[in-house]
């Protein structure tokens, strides 16, 4: 009998686990559907790809489309900007990456690095595309040269960026995130 | 309950016992309502019964308000205006749900301050501190996602930072943000799952709360002096102790009372006072507010988040020593949800083994301190991240956190106590004389002097 016993407790632990681990695995199979559908749904993720007309945009000035929820803004940069955005050396940069999609992996937030080529593949750096949200806590950036730096200035909570997006002081971490996009004639640009 | 020698209920007639052989509801009813309750509470004590009118109150004009609210984004802003210009009382159900939250929260904190002050949080009720710390947890979260249905300007943006605070999480933040909107932004589909959880929430806070009361009454309320009531003997209880009904419900209504008074001359004649201009203009995801501010009763919690930006050593040291993963942003997050971890474990980190503050000299100082600093947080909240604020908002953070983990495990060691009375019925007598009410006390045997 004592064998017996022995068995039937081996037995027993093994249909004990074993019970528990399918147990385990149907309430997750169960529940993950039900986290999985606050999800975005398929026609939020749908919405993806935007082309902007970007022909009434004359230097100096900035245009703000609604891409995915949120804005993105597109400014033609005067040669002022350019040249302060480049008279700042990469090491002295609070986040020193791009922060562009664009490019192949973590280049340096220098100021051709941060703008886009034109239709021509030509990079004068005029044309700077970003996503406008703060990397701090996600409000929208005051533009047309606010801020201590001649960029961008987030209200909520004090963040500078300068005339290339770069942060330059406050509390948001990185550079003003680039989204993906290229010039896909002389005056349109592609979103996504 | 209680543990405390009382009279039970017994049922007297046919249908009485028939019903409690087979359900002893009027049992559990008879013996919550004619808890022995320690007969010195003072004013302080009114604040339970305060929320439990708030939360009835919230729930019955929140299911009235649901009927004529519509969750989505182009008709939640119309909808907030139809139900105040159309709906029959519209307008007084919105407004006594608005500021019903602020008195809520009223409430909340002054329960939760008197608490830390007589000791309530120390054991044995250390479980209906943690329990009250889950039910505060949820309100704020009910009342953030309440604040966003109107879909005014602040609805949003406060949501978009709100919700930012969980994106800031290292590796898997981007991901938990995306779930909890339900797409890149604030949009519709955060609006519709927060009216589903602002409905939900405050049905999990009724659950809790009847936890909440089942764990004190199991312990036993605590009473401005700290003092256990005698359990020794029924006698002895009941000169401590006078039971709930009618005693102490009717001190409580009145005080109940009183204090609508104030809150309806509120709803009446200023019910916009404390909310905020922008949240009537609707939400518009390309223009944030100049200055974005959370409701009031968020304030100190939102100093201490805005407070550790990348100049401060500790965020630095943090960052260098993480490898970067814990970042300025990431600490400010970690900072203002510490802030209410570490009130939830005052019962461990206050190793004082006298109970209520009354009797603790220096505990005395550094609690006014924390009381004054908690107005300061909420006043620098309040203000723009600029100039002399962030400093303000740092030394305040510092002291938030500096009374729990350092002054209240130090106060017990460094601190020479006062001396307490033995019992409660000492202390009432104290207070009111030994006539006053002290009818099978134990201390009556003693002869009154001639007059």
């Amino acid at each position: 009998m004592s064998h017996a016993d022995d068995n039937s407790s081996t037995r027993r632990d093994f249909l004990y686990y074993a019970a528990g681990g399918v147990g385990a695995v149907t309430v997750g199979a169960g529940v993950w559907p039900l986290v999985n559908s606050m999800n975005p749904s398929a026609d939020v993720q749908a919405a993806s790809q935007l082309r902007v007309d970007i022909s009434g945009v004359d230097i100096g000035t900035q245009l703000t489309v609604l891409f995915l929820g949120k804005p993105v803004f597109v400014r033609h940069r005067t040669p002022e900007e350019i040249a302060a955005a480049n008279a700042v050396p990469v090491e002295d940069l609070v986040d020193p990456i791009a922060r562009n999609p664009n490019l192949e992996g973590d280049q340096p937030a220098t100021d051709i690095n941060r703008t886009i080529n034109d239709f021509n593949g030509e990079n004068t750096e005029e044309w700077l595309v970003m996503i406008g949200v703060c990397t701090h806590l996600g409000c929208v950036p005051i533009g047309d040269g606010a801020g201590d730096f001649g960029g961008w200035f987030c209200p909520c909570h004090g963040s500078h960026y300068d005339s290339a997006g770069r942060i330059r002081r406050g509390p948001a971490p990185e550079n003003l995130h680039i989204p993906m996009v290229e010039f896909v004639d002389e005056t349109t640009i592609l979103l996504g | 309950m209680s543990g405390i020698p009382h009279d039970h209920y017994e049922p007297k007639s046919g249908g009485e016992k028939w019903l409690h052989k087979r359900l002893p509801i009027v049992s559990l009813m008879y013996d919550a309502l004619m808890l022995p309750t320690p007969k010195n509470l003072n004013w302080m004590w009114i604040f339970g019964i305060v929320l439990m009118f708030c939360l009835v109150m919230q729930i019955i004009t929140g299911v009235l308000l649901a009927m004529h609210y519509t969750p989505h984004v182009d008709f939640a802003f119309a909808s907030v205006e139809h139900i105040m210009r159309n709906v029959n009382g519209g307008w007084a159900l919105r407004y006594i749900h608005q500021n019903g939250a602020s008195l809520f929260f009223i409430a909340v904190y002054m329960h939760i301050f008197r608490g830390l002050y007589y000791g309530s949080y120390k054991a044995p009720r250390e479980v209906t501190w943690i329990i009250g710390m889950l039910i505060y947890v949820l309100m704020m979260g009910t009342a953030f996602m309440g604040y966003v249905l109107p879909w005014g300007q602040m609805s949003f943006w406060g949501a978009t930072v709100i919700t930012g605070l969980f994106g800031a999480i290292p590796f898997i933040g981007e991901g938990i943000q995306t779930w909890l909107l339900g797409g890149p932004a604030v949009d519709n589909a955060t609006l519709n799952r927060f009216l589903s959880l602002h409905f939900l929430l405050p049905f999990v806070i009724l659950g809790l709360v009847i936890v909440h009361i089942w764990a004190f009454h199991t312990t036993g309320n605590n009473n401005p002096t700290g003092v256990e009531v005698r359990r020794t003997s029924k006698k002895e209880a009941e000169a401590d102790t006078l039971p709930f009904w009618p005693y102490f419900v009717i001190k409580d209504l009145f005080a109940l009372a009183v204090i609508l008074v104030v809150f309806f001359a509120i709803v009446g004649f200023i019910p916009n006072f404390l909310g905020h201009p922008d949240n009537y203009i609707e939400a518009n995801a390309l223009a944030t507010p100049a200055h974005i501010v959370p409701e009031w009763y968020f304030l100190p919690f939102y100093a201490i988040l805005r407070a550790f930006d990348g100049e401060v050593w500790v965020v630095i040291a943090a960052d260098f020593l993480t490898g970067g993963i814990v970042d300025a942003k990431f600490f400010g997050v970690i900072a203002m949800f510490g802030a209410i971890v570490v009130m939830a474990l005052a019962p461990w980190l206050d190793t004082s083994s006298v109970r209520s503050g009354r009797y603790r000299p220096m505990f005395k100082l550094w609690f006014a301190i924390f009381i004054v600093n908690f107005f300061v947080l909420t006043w620098v909240g309040a203000r723009p991240a600029e100039g002399i604020y962030p400093y303000i908002a740092l030394i305040g953070s510092a002291y938030w956190f500096a009374y729990f983990l350092v002054i209240l495990p130090l106060l017990g060691v460094i601190e020479k106590p006062l001396p307490q009375p033995q019992t409660i019925e000492e202390d009432f007598n104290d207070h009111y004389g030994k006539d006053y009410g002290s009818s099978g006390g134990t201390a009556a045997a003693k002869p009154t002097p001639a007059e």
